[in-house]
């Protein structure tokens, strides 16, 4: 992960002297099949912490399996009765989330609808993980953590789902733009308090999107969805929100039959955006340079307090999408109302998204598809295998683990050896960006 | 930007012209002050101008915790708008010395707890006005230590890992899986004790997963600890759904440890029900002191210091850094193992998903509050406690405040305090970077 290599997205952050171009490797295929099998090779760790993190996931679903267990205990009189009864468990499990993910080969003869259902699914969930991944990635370009993805998402939930149920005259399409703006608004409005606590008053922002994820979360449950102006009456006794209007609702994409809404338009036009802002905005340029050496940035000239809070302003955004997706998307279950669940965890898992994705725009796209998939697959996986699908919360966490442990992987694999450069001993390249690690002599928090 | 000079000095000490974060700290000392003094003048009207308080509204301080035994101390009543009015001043004065006077940096401090503690009384005396019930100051200071248990726990884990410069963000994950392994231990073996070991060492399973991440694969320490706590929710969750929904009976037993009465201090009035708790409650408490002086008055304490202070300094010395750093923070996951711990088996209650329910950042929120020092960490953990035990408080006087603001109040006071007393409160200073050698 931090060889040179020339990577697509990642100019040069700063005007570094002309790098000597790295030594080539000679493209002969010994060299290319040996590089495969190196720890450095991001796309081979990236699959085999995906191939670790469901063998964990399997000895977890055979462990906590009473039956399979009980097996265990006369393993040496018959061993093939636990080991089939273990594998009974895995298999279903699994094959169950292949069905839920991508598709079922059962339903090869049925309509399209059919055919393609899982994978609309998946794209369904992806989509707030995309919006998620990136507002990570703009933070965390500009050398902060956003960790308040939870609270920004509740907000922006809140603003557009108000303007969903209440500017019912507005006719519709412009309703439902409007309903995604005050989302936007809302989220920047949460974001842009931690990025000003932080330029202004050296207050950390982890600190302070921790204790406002709280506050937005106690905000929109223990109160908000009792007043009058949102609680919905139909609902008596229950904290849910009034319904958004259907002309406020994302519509769908693919046709009524499949699960995908527009939101997935609405997100890859985000990475696109995003991707452009890291290339050739001159915010975007600010950002990075901060991102890279706060010192530095300041000495050439660069307002560090207006790039910090210009970031977070884009990160709430970004967040406050995931909350329009949640509120008037079709992943809703509530009929497109507020409800104190609605966040699903989704700030905490945007994290993971990003780091899979390496902080880079369509880099999180690929790490939303995956976790979109094994969301979707979990669903399924629960109803049809009965395991239960928290077990894709520790597949996730695992592969972020093995990902930003590549050393790990390559000690269990016996890859061949590397070690890790965590940027401390770099002397003319530019650090790379690297959001595992950070080196000892900037923290990529900034001044604390 | 905050150089030593305001870490270390007292004000005023040098002469020629301000530094930069001089100027910071006083700036900070003049915006901190005034911003205490509005509130206060905003609570002035809150609590001891408005309808509620005034007239003949009496507030009722029941002394006794059974209201209804017999013998002790009858309540005592006061006229609410005079005391309110009386507390809120002395919260308003607090701020102005705090902004203009010229204090130092101990006398600040002790106008910060002045404020807070009128500012809660005054808060009080204005919820409990005109109610015939009263406040029951024995029950809420009991609950109050109750509620703080956790708290205190976790932020003392937090501490030792802080100190020896790791950032421990996963105090959550590390209560789940402490209050996980706790209960399955004591429902399967029976014994409440191995309960509690194994719940301890769930605990620092957790945090060893952390030293070990963060120590040999250098992952950056906010980002793993936000991750480990994922993890923790998804093993305890993903178990608690295959064992424990379906045969809550074999695996999730609510079981208890006794109460001890330490005789002569129980019969105190007032604050007697502090000393008729178990055991889990006197060990929390005494482990703030303990931890106190290990890390103040002993060589491990100095040691550990340095290596989160300045890791270079000390492996010149000849300290261990890494072989330290991992002794602590697995160490710390006994503590917060114990909180764990405290969640099911303290409290007689069975496991339930997520349930400790963001108590994890509330420690860690206490343990800046209370500035990095175990005694600061218990008044800060003593602090919020107090404020989800007004939650429950509060709903038996009918007060217009909902709730939920009320449950807020930890996490807004810690972001008051990391953004208007940004100069006092600073970390140490290797917190959350690996040391590599060489």
């Amino acid at each position: 992960m931090s060889t040179p290599e020339p990577e697509k997205n990642e100019p040069a952050a700063a005007p570094t002297p002309a790098k000597p171009a790295a030594p080539k490797p000679s493209r002969d295929w010994g060299t290319v099949v040996r590089n495969v099998f190196t720890a450095e090779n991001s796309a081979t760790v990236t699959f085999l912490a995906i191939v670790l993190a469901l063998v964990v996931g399997a000895i977890m679903i055979v462990l906590s399996n009473t039956d399979t267990m009980n097996q265990l205990g006369y393993f040496f009189a018959s061993p093939t009765d636990f080991l089939s009864s273990a594998w009974n468990d895995v298999s279903s499990a699994y094959s169950s989330l292949f069905k839920g993910a991508i598709f079922d080969p059962a339903t090869v003869s049925g309509t399209p609808a059919q055919f393609f259902g899982p994978i609309s699914n998946t794209l369904e969930y992806a989509t707030p993980l995309i919006f998620g991944g990136l507002a990570i990635s703009v933070a965390f370009r500009a050398g902060m953590f956003n960790i308040g993805g939870q609270g920004q998402l509740i907000v922006g939930a809140i603003f557009a789902s108000y303007v969903g149920f209440s500017w019912t005259a507005l006719p519709g399409l412009l309703h439902m733009f409007a309903a995604v703006l005050a989302g936007i608004v809302g989220g920047m409005l949460y974001g842009g308090v931690v990025g000003w606590l932080k330029a202004y008053r050296g207050a950390h922002e982890v600190i302070v999107t921790i204790m406002l994820n709280y506050v937005a979360f106690l905000f929109l449950g223990g109160w908000l969805l009792n007043t009058s102006v949102f609680h919905d009456a139909a609902a008596a006794g229950q904290a849910v929100g009034k319904p958004a209007t259907p002309s406020a609702v994302l519509p769908h994409l693919f046709g009524d039959q499949l699960f995908t809404d527009i939101g997935l338009v609405f997100a890859l036009i985000a990475t696109a955006a995003v991707a452009w802002f890291f290339k050739r905005s001159k915010l975007g340029f600010e950002v990075r340079a901060v991102g890279l050496r706060p010192s530095a940035a300041r000495t050439a000239g660069i307002n560090v307090s207006r790039v910090q809070i210009a970031a977070m302003l884009i990160s709430g955004a970004l967040m406050g999408l995931i909350g329009v997706t949640q509120t008037l998307g079709l992943a809703n279950p509530n009929n497109n109302s507020l409800s104190p669940n609605l966040d699903a965890g989704l700030g905490f898992t945007a994290i993971t998204v990003a780091l899979l994705g390496r902080t880079k725009p369509w880099g999180c796209v690929w790490a939303s598809l995956l976790f979109g998939a094994l969301q979707a697959g979990g669903a399924l996986m629960q109803t049809q295998a009965q395991v239960s699908i928290e077990v894709i919360t520790v597949i996730q966490a695992l592969i972020v683990i093995f990902v930003a442990a590549p050393q790990l992987v390559k000690e269990i694999f016996h890859l061949r050896a590397h070690k890790i450069d965590t940027g401390a001993k770099g002397e003319d390249a530019p650090p790379p960006v690297d959001p595992f690690h950070t080196d000892t002599t900037t923290a990529a928090g900034g001044e604390a | 930007m905050s150089t030593a000079s305001t870490a270390t000095g007292d004000n005023g000490a040098n002469e020629g012209p301000l530094t930069l974060a001089e100027a910071a700290a006083r700036r900070s000392k003049l915006v901190s002050g005034v911003s205490m003094a509005v509130v206060g003048a905003l609570g002035l009207w809150a609590f001891g101008l408005t309808s509620r308080v005034s007239g003949a509204a009496h507030t009722i301080f029941g002394l006794k915790e059974d209201p209804n035994a017999a013998g002790g101390l009858s309540p005592i009543s006061a006229p609410s708008q005079a005391l309110a009015i009386a507390l809120m001043s002395l919260a308003i004065v607090c701020g102005l010395v705090r902004a203009f006077a010229p204090i130092s940096k101990r006398y600040q401090l002790w106008t910060a707890i002045i404020y807070f503690a009128s500012y809660s009384a005054g808060f009080l005396v204005w919820a409990a006005a005109g109610s015939s019930v009263g406040l029951n100051v024995p029950a809420i200071l009991a609950q109050t230590a109750i509620q703080a248990v956790p708290l205190v726990l976790g932020s003392l884990s937090a501490l030792l890992c802080e100190r020896s410069g790791v950032v421990n963000i996963a105090v959550e994950g590390q209560f789940l899986f402490g209050a996980f392994a706790a209960v399955l231990t004591a429902s399967t073996t029976g014994s409440i004790w191995a309960g509690a070991i194994a719940g301890c060492l769930g605990g620092a399973l957790m945090c060893a997963l952390l030293a070990v991440f963060a120590n040999r694969y250098l992952i950056e320490q906010v980002v793993l600890g936000v991750v480990l706590n994922l993890l923790a929710s998804g093993v305890t969750g993903f178990l608690y759904d295959r064992l424990m929904s379906t045969n809550g009976g074999t695996y999730n037993k609510a079981q208890g440890f006794n109460n001890i009465r330490i005789p002569g201090l129980a019969s105190i009035p007032i604050i007697g029900p502090l000393f008729d708790q178990n055991i889990l409650f006197y060990v929390a408490y005494l482990l703030v002191p303990v931890v106190w002086f290990l890390l103040f008055r002993t060589r491990w304490g100095l040691r550990t210091r340095a290596v989160g202070e300045h890791p270079t300094a000390a492996d010149t010395v000849g300290i261990k850094v890494i072989g330290l750093r991992y002794r602590n923070v697995i160490t710390a996951g006994l503590l917060s193992g114990l909180g764990g711990v405290w969640l099911t088996l303290g409290l007689a209650s069975q496991f339930g998903k997520d349930m400790s329910s963001g108590k994890g950042y509330i420690a860690i929120a206490a343990l800046i509050v209370g500035r990095w020092s175990p005694i600061g960490s218990l008044g800060a953990a003593v602090l919020f406690g107090f404020a989800t035990e007004l939650q429950v408080a509060l709903t038996s006087l009918g007060t217009p405040i909902p709730g939920a603001f009320l449950a807020m109040a930890p996490y807004l006071v810690t972001i008051f305090v990391v953004a208007a007393l940004s100069g006092l409160s600073r970390p140490p200073a290797a917190s959350g970077k690996p040391y590599i050698k060489g």
